[in-house]
């Protein structure tokens, strides 16, 4: 397979996951803005989610204050955004255009199919009524983007490689939701759960779509923000915790090292990453810093996303 | 302008025989079924992202062909009689530009004007004296030929650098399949679906001298923004070989290799979707960046077979077309088989005096244009359109050719108000490696606005399903 070919299609699946987070995000946000303390809450909350989405520079390029509109529309629909879910599905597709020849044809037809829908869509017509719904179809197309990539590619190193797109830029994701937030899931003193605490570490469980599961899985009507914390950093059984996304990561590494024969350094690197996870304990982690930890997850996640270029000769 | 030969009806209303079943299936389908077999069809098409990029539009718009239904139907005696004059044509090609590369016998007999060749920016000069394997240049050619009778078929062109248009040949027979089952059982009709192994064959059949039994082939795209990109996708997979960008692919002692997540791979040839000037930045154009730095080197000492070979687009062109006629005669011994469309040369004094005066009734072309660009069509053309082209034609003669404007045939096509007949050509796909090769159909393409004679995709052509029956 052509180096080129192996980045597109790492860089595919990163795109689509990255839609899909962007439409989490501001579907939280979107929440947020609508409750009935949000007034003066509201900005604070856009711009966390900016943050949380990379997006602060490239938003106040163009705009002054933050406004809902401003915010979805940029979030959503701005070119000059390439973490927009527009700039995400149209870089997922032209990846995947130029390896049309390493993909199904039922992954080919979402990828395709998303945009060519997507770009009917005004702009304009997206209003609030209209949003949650939008919002759920994107999420839906990138799932249905990954369930054709489940049934029907073949275990091989095209598959492999778009796996690692997927849960590196998952990864990412978790990590820095989790470091936007995480003045507010350390431990305080004062910690007995104020309204506006609980309501941020739903959020944060919300932007994974795991607030459901953290009920289920503690069997706790409240959410305590060692729990959550643990949840999206340590469990293996949540699919969006930084130990789920290295299993699987690790997992696509190896497939490569099978497919090719051939153990490189960068398998090792993450199998490192993923012990460490498995090993953690949240105790630990809050001594010596979550934000700390996180920011060093971030970074061992990028190092981990070069060497895989390095090794595999992406261009 | 004679009288119009209609594809499907006799003069005298009888229906003409490859169309006797295709006749009575037009006529009992009803407008409803059409839009749905319409609707149906470009969802399939768009699914797959079978569309063009035009040149010039507002950013980078992807489009559809417009896909009629109803299909351009050979016989097999008609279709015979033609492949016998497309490959005496296609041979005599690939002789000729063997000769201009080596000894010029042509000129030499004074057949050709040499400045013609010489002096034409068509002419490569780097080709001389170089051999490819099997001595073939045109490895591929798409001949566009129209007709205007029975018996009468004219070639209006060519095509001997990088002729596309065969992913639409393959697609509308798939799309045809799919919708009109039943049609097919009606009929035999000659299957196009092994064109991509066709054209494997004919690629391995020119690979280098030791390249082995298993010789490594790859297309060579300038990527997903050209607007040919879905088609190089698709052979490429269809033929089951890399598709490459110039990035993906380097010279390294005296070999060419494509950069893979493992070693490097030895590639022994190239099928390139890449124009002469862009192949090479060391040999043809500096600034080029889709190319292979090094490449033209390797071709020129046998390492690697670039397909269709630099320097075919002299066989092409426009000037030269008028000499073809002359070119089958001289490198076969044979008279042509294939008529030429009569041209005007309007870097002709005489010529250009007729053609100035007969604006109105002559198609004018660029000399090197291409894609139905730049031309005049007179009949067709507002007082105003002809008299900017007249100064333009002042200006440069020696830029243009003239010729009659051709009563091509039509063919029945669904439109707006119904079945109506609308002008076709049709470009059957020529391999040249071990033996000629050709594809029973090719790509009809149709002119879908009523009179229109302009038949490209990037002027608002459509294209139909090309059918040649067995007997």
């Amino acid at each position: 397979m052509l180096g080129r070919t192996a980045s597109s299609l790492f860089w595919m699946s990163r795109y689509v996951e990255r839609a899909e987070n962007m439409a989490r995000l501001l579907e939280v946000g979107y929440r947020i803005s609508l409750m009935p303390r949000a007034i003066e809450g509201h900005r604070d909350e856009w711009r966390s989610t900016l943050t949380t989405a990379a997006c602060e520079a490239s938003y106040f390029a163009k705009h002054k204050d933050i406004t809902t509109t401003e915010i979805i529309h940029h979030l959503l629909f701005d070119d000059d955004n390439p973490s927009s879910v527009r700039s995400c599905l149209k870089t997922a597709r032209n990846n995947g255009r130029a390896v049309r020849t390493a993909l199904t044809r039922d992954v080919w037809e979402v990828l395709n199919g998303t945009w060519n829908e997507f770009v009917l869509v005004r702009p304009e017509s997206i209003t609030s009524e209209r949003l949650p719904g939008f919002l759920d179809w994107i999420e839906q197309r990138a799932m249905l983007f990954r369930g054709a990539l489940l049934g029907t590619m073949l275990r091989h190193d095209t598959y492999f490689f778009s796996q690692l797109g997927t849960f590196i830029e998952r990864a990412d994701n978790t990590a820095r939701i989790l470091d936007v937030k995480y003045y507010i899931l350390l431990p305080k003193p004062s910690d007995v759960g104020s309204d506006v605490d609980i309501q941020q570490w739903a959020t944060v469980l919300r932007s994974v779509s795991a607030h459901r599961a953290y009920r289920w899985f503690y069997r706790d009507s409240t959410y305590r923000p060692w729990l959550v914390a643990e949840f999206l950093i340590l469990r293996e059984e949540m699919p969006r915790s930084l130990t789920f996304c290295y299993q699987w990561i690790t997992r696509a590494l190896d497939g490569l090292g099978e497919v090719y024969k051939q153990r490189y350094a960068c398998q090792d690197e993450a199998v490192d990453i993923y012990g460490r996870l498995k090993l953690g304990n949240m105790e630990d982690i809050f001594q010596s810093g979550l934000h700390e930890f996180l920011q060093d997850f971030m970074l061992s996640n990028n190092q981990l996303a070069a060497d895989v270029g390095q090794t595999y000769n992406f261009p | 302008m004679g009288s119009i030969f209609n594809e499907m009806l006799n003069p005298d209303g009888s229906v003409r025989g490859p169309y006797a079943q295709i006749h009575g299936w037009v006529g009992s389908l009803g407008k409803d079924n059409v839009e749905r077999a319409l609707k149906e069809a470009e969802s399939i098409f768009r699914r797959l992202g079978i569309t063009f990029a035009v040149y010039g539009a507002e950013e980078a718009s992807e489009r559809l062909i417009p896909f009629d239904i109803i299909p351009r139907v050979f016989a097999a005696s008609e279709w015979r009689r033609l492949t016998i004059g497309i490959e005496q044509r296609v041979r005599a090609l690939n002789a000729f530009l063997h000769d201009i590369y080596h000894r010029q016998e042509i000129l030499r007999a004074g057949r050709i004007p040499k400045d013609l060749i010489l002096q034409n920016s068509a002419f490569v000069p780097q080709m001389v004296g170089l051999n490819p394997p099997r001595g073939v240049y045109a490895h591929i050619i798409g001949v566009d030929i129209v007709r205007v009778s029975e018996t009468e078929f004219y070639v209006l062109e060519d095509n001997c650098r990088t002729p596309s248009g065969v992913s639409y040949m393959l697609e509308d027979r798939e799309a045809m399949m799919f919708l009109f089952p039943d049609l097919f059982k009606q009929h035999r009709v000659a299957p196009v679906e092994n064109y991509p192994a066709m054209l494997r064959q004919t690629l391995e059949s020119v690979a280098p001298q030791g390249a082995g039994s298993e010789p490594t082939i790859v297309l060579l795209t300038p990527g997903i923004h050209n607007s040919a990109f879905f088609e190089h996708a698709f052979l490429a997979d269809e033929m089951g070989v890399e598709l490459c960008e110039g990035s993906d692919l380097f010279v390294d002692n005296g070999y060419l290799y494509m950069r893979t997540t493992q070693e490097p791979k030895r590639v022994d040839v190239v099928y390139r979707r890449i124009d002469d000037d862009f192949l090479d930045p060391l040999t043809f154009r500096p600034e080029s960046a889709l190319g292979v730095p090094g490449l033209f080197d390797l071709y020129r000492a046998g390492r690697v077979t670039l397909v269709n070979a630099p320097g075919t687009g002299i066989a092409d062109d426009k000037a030269i077309y008028t000499y073809i006629p002359d070119v089958v005669e001289f490198y076969t011994g044979e008279k042509p088989l294939l008529r030429n469309v009569p041209t005007w040369r309007c870097n002709d004094p005489k010529d250009l005096a007729y053609v100035l005066a007969h604006l109105a009734e002559l198609v004018v072309k660029e000399v090197h244009g291409s894609g139905g660009y730049g031309m005049l069509v007179g009949p067709t053309s507002t007082k105003k359109e002809i008299e900017d082209f007249r100064a333009r034609l002042k200006a440069n003669p020696k830029n243009y050719i003239a010729q009659p404007t051709l009563a091509l045939s039509a063919s029945p096509t669904f439109t707006e108000a119904g079945v109506a007949p609308r002008h076709i050509d049709l470009r059957p796909f020529v391999l040249t490696g071990d033996r000629v090769r050709i594809t029973p159909g090719g790509l009809t393409r149709v002119a879908l606005k009523n009179g229109s004679l302009v038949v490209n995709s990037s002027q608002g052509g459509g294209t139909k399903d090309t059918w040649v029956l067995e007997d």
